[in-house]
């Protein structure tokens, strides 16, 4: 019998998991690594300083525009370790499962994950699925981590900034949360922003290997880039001076926030990244990253300040300034 | 953008700000009533560029902050007692602080609470759980009203049974006259809700010009709007008029939103209601009218009484009715953070406290 959901015999190891990883796991993720079914997998690296991350994917809808849970999961931490200077190169997968979900829907997502993964070249060589009572998760929960390695002379850290570097951001900003919030909500734009979800170590790659005036990348994703930015120089000497102005951001994205009551500056991105150079290297990285279609909207949006020590001011756009702080709380609509 | 990018403009912003230095002499304490004020203002840093001589008071204009500690009680200790029902209400109120819980910490402990982002959305999680009572807990002034006033003909309507409301709605005239009477406060005019007056019409603030020689501006909430309108209202300060004047004028009218206002007088009656930092104000809430009692939550449910207590916490009232800012407070920015807060100033996006701390009070 051709099972439609899943079940929690799924998760039990035996028949129906061993048909699951078969059918649908192995098959979209096929490599010589996976293949064997071990209980782990083992590999070769030449280099000597790899880079390790790991991050676990909870988003509700698991479909959304521009993307799905699957894309997000491999985007997600390919782009911790891209901006980390690495690249990317081995994924771990790991499923929890809530009963009842339909498998055309997990096999979609798998299908979404395995195209990722091959575009971006990097292979999921590892995995686990479990699957808990309906009612005891959301749908679908995956946790992915990566190794990459870092190659030798790349240095990136937030120690390394310096008064006078600038701040550059990939491109606009604010889609995952706005395509996320409207899409949970059911509201209806009149253009839909998608989720600009996206894997970012093939600009990474570009920029670097333009410059090596880059001292450090962070991806905005939680909390959104006012959120990241104060992280970059919380712990620092300097400060951050940032033109409103300069943020690029959709029409779309700018519109749907007026109207839900959200700061654009503190919505999840999932395609972006925020890196700081140092000012000889600008406007070279600048233009390796316009050079590429992920950073095509890049842009210079500020500079790195000696006063006011950790923290990051805001020209806006009438011209005053004011704190930018971190995310506190979640966003919320406005109710008067 | 339209009516976006048009409302940021740097050279007429710092064009108006001049202007408002070259034509103010006198001290003048301003109120700005509303917690979207607030916010802008802070955001945009406008406080730090006007002339000294100029004070902005920031009222009593969050409805999360205005909700009267008794009532937040009220609230809290039904939850303890009925686990059954489901409570919808607006973001900004789970985290506010009652005697010895939370909302959201009622949520931790088993209660079914959710976050709704209209009032239309407590329907449709009636509509899906028709085995479960849902009671939609709604605070706001006259501009969530009229939704909400809708929401409950809906259900009317739709003979959606399993839905009530338990409504904490205030009106913004009757505290604008309160702060007027206490005399507490020496202002000399205010800024007017943009949002509230696009429902309620300019007339309404009649008796601020007539009885107490105020004048006042309605204005919009982009920075623009805001500088704007102070700038208007300065300049009668100075030239010495008593008008209401309307800056907000792509929005709010004199008369208000007549269909609005119907849907509100069809559905909820003036009664006398519980501000904090306040106190009672006579005609300054509403209540569901006897003919909807069915959708009252208060009359369906036994939601009982709470502790009204103010005392011994922080400064919330005094900093609502514009007579300590946040930074006298004593908690303010120490044991009072937007993720610890001990009072709803600080909870809410519109909240006097939330604006101070999170735009902070840097001089550059």
């Amino acid at each position: 019998m051709k099972q439609e959901r899943i079940l929690l015999s799924h998760g039990s190891g035996g028949k129906l998991s061993y048909q699951l990883i078969h059918d649908i796991f192995l098959k979209a993720f096929k490599n010589e690594h996976l293949a064997p079914l071990n209980d782990q997998a083992i590999f070769n690296l030449s280099a000597s300083r790899l880079a390790f991350t790991t991050d676990s994917y909870v988003v509700n809808p698991i479909f959304f525009p521009g993307g799905d849970i699957g894309k997000l999961s491999i985007c997600g931490t390919i782009n911790d370790l891209a901006v980390g200077g690495a690249e990317p190169l081995y994924l771990s997968v790991s499923f929890i499962i809530e009963e009842g979900i339909l498998m055309e829907d997990l096999k979609m997502i798998v299908d979404s994950m395995a195209r990722t993964a091959s575009h971006a070249r990097v292979k999921i060589v590892t995995g686990d699925t479990k699957v808990v009572e309906r009612g005891k998760g959301d749908k679908l929960f995956i946790n992915t981590s990566g190794i990459g390695v870092v190659k030798e002379g790349i240095n990136l850290s937030p120690s390394l900034i310096r008064p006078g570097d600038i701040v550059l951001v990939s491109g606009s900003i604010g889609e995952h949360g706005i395509a996320i919030m409207t899409h949970r909500e059911g509201i209806q734009m009149e253009s839909q922003v998608e989720s600009d979800c996206a894997a970012l170590h093939e600009l990474v790659k570009d920029m670097i290997s333009r410059s090596n005036g880059i001292r450090t990348m962070r991806d905005p994703t939680r909390g959104g880039l006012a959120t990241t930015l104060n992280e970059l120089v919380i712990s620092s000497e300097y400060g951050m001076l940032i033109k409103e102005d300069d943020i690029p951001m959709k029409e779309e994205v700018k519109g749907a926030c007026e109207i839900l009551g959200f700061d654009p500056l503190y919505l999840a991105n999932e395609g972006k990244l925020i890196a700081i150079v140092s000012k000889d290297s600008a406007s070279a990285v600048l233009e390796a990253m316009k050079e590429n279609p992920l950073g095509r909207n890049a842009s210079i949006i500020g500079t790195i300040v000696s006063e006011p020590r950790g923290k990051v001011l805001l020209e806006t756009s009438i011209g005053n300034r004011s704190i930018l702080d971190m995310l506190s709380g979640e966003q919320l609509p406005r109710i008067c | 953008m339209k009516y976006i990018d048009e409302f940021r403009q740097k050279d007429i912003a710092q064009g108006l700000l001049e202007k408002i230095h070259k034509i103010s002499t006198k001290n003048i304490h301003i109120m700005e009533i509303c917690g979207t004020h607030t916010h802008a203002i802070s955001k945009y840093g406008l406080r730090s560029s006007l002339p000294s001589n100029i004070r902005l008071i920031s009222g009593p204009g969050c409805p999360v902050c205005v909700t009267s500690m008794g009532d937040i009680n009220r609230i809290l200790g039904f939850c303890k007692k009925e686990k059954d029902v489901i409570i919808a209400t607006f973001g900004d109120m789970m985290r506010v602080p009652g005697t010895d819980s939370s909302l959201q910490e009622q949520r931790a402990m088993g209660s079914d609470i959710r976050v709704v982002y209209s009032p239309l959305g407590a329907l449709d999680i009636a509509r899906a759980n028709p085995e479960k009572e849902v009671i939609l807990y709604a605070v706001g002034f006259e501009t969530t009203v009229p939704t909400v006033a809708a929401t409950i003909l809906t259900a009317r309507e739709k003979n959606i049974e399993n839905f009530s409301a338990f409504t904490l709605h205030k009106l913004t005239p009757p505290a604008m006259k309160a702060l007027m009477d206490s005399g507490e406060l020496d202002l000399h005019g205010f800024i007017c809700p943009g949002h509230v007056t696009a429902i309620i019409g300019a007339n309404a603030y009649r008796f601020l010009t007539e009885d107490y020689r105020a004048p006042c501006v309605v204005a919009g909430f982009e920075p623009l709007d805001a500088i704007h309108g102070l700038y208007m209202l300065i300049k009668q300060l100075e030239e010495g008029r008593v008008k209401i004047e309307i800056q907000y004028k792509r929005v709010v009218t004199w008369e208000g939103n007549r269909k609005a206002q119907k849907i509100m007088e069809e559905v909820f009656e003036i009664c006398d209601s519980n501000w904090r930092g306040i106190g009672m104000i006579p005609m300054s809430g509403l209540r569901l009218k006897e003919q909807f009692s069915d959708f009252n939550a208060e009359r369906k449910f036994a939601i009982g009484e709470g502790v009204n207590e103010e005392s011994g916490s922080c400064s919330c009232g005094e900093i609502l009715r514009g007579i300590l800012t946040p930074n006298q407070c004593s908690f303010f920015g120490k044991t009072c953070t937007p993720e610890t807060p001990v009072g709803p100033c600080m909870v809410s996006s519109e909240g006097t406290c939330a604006a101070y701390y999170k735009y902070g009070t840097f001089n550059f």
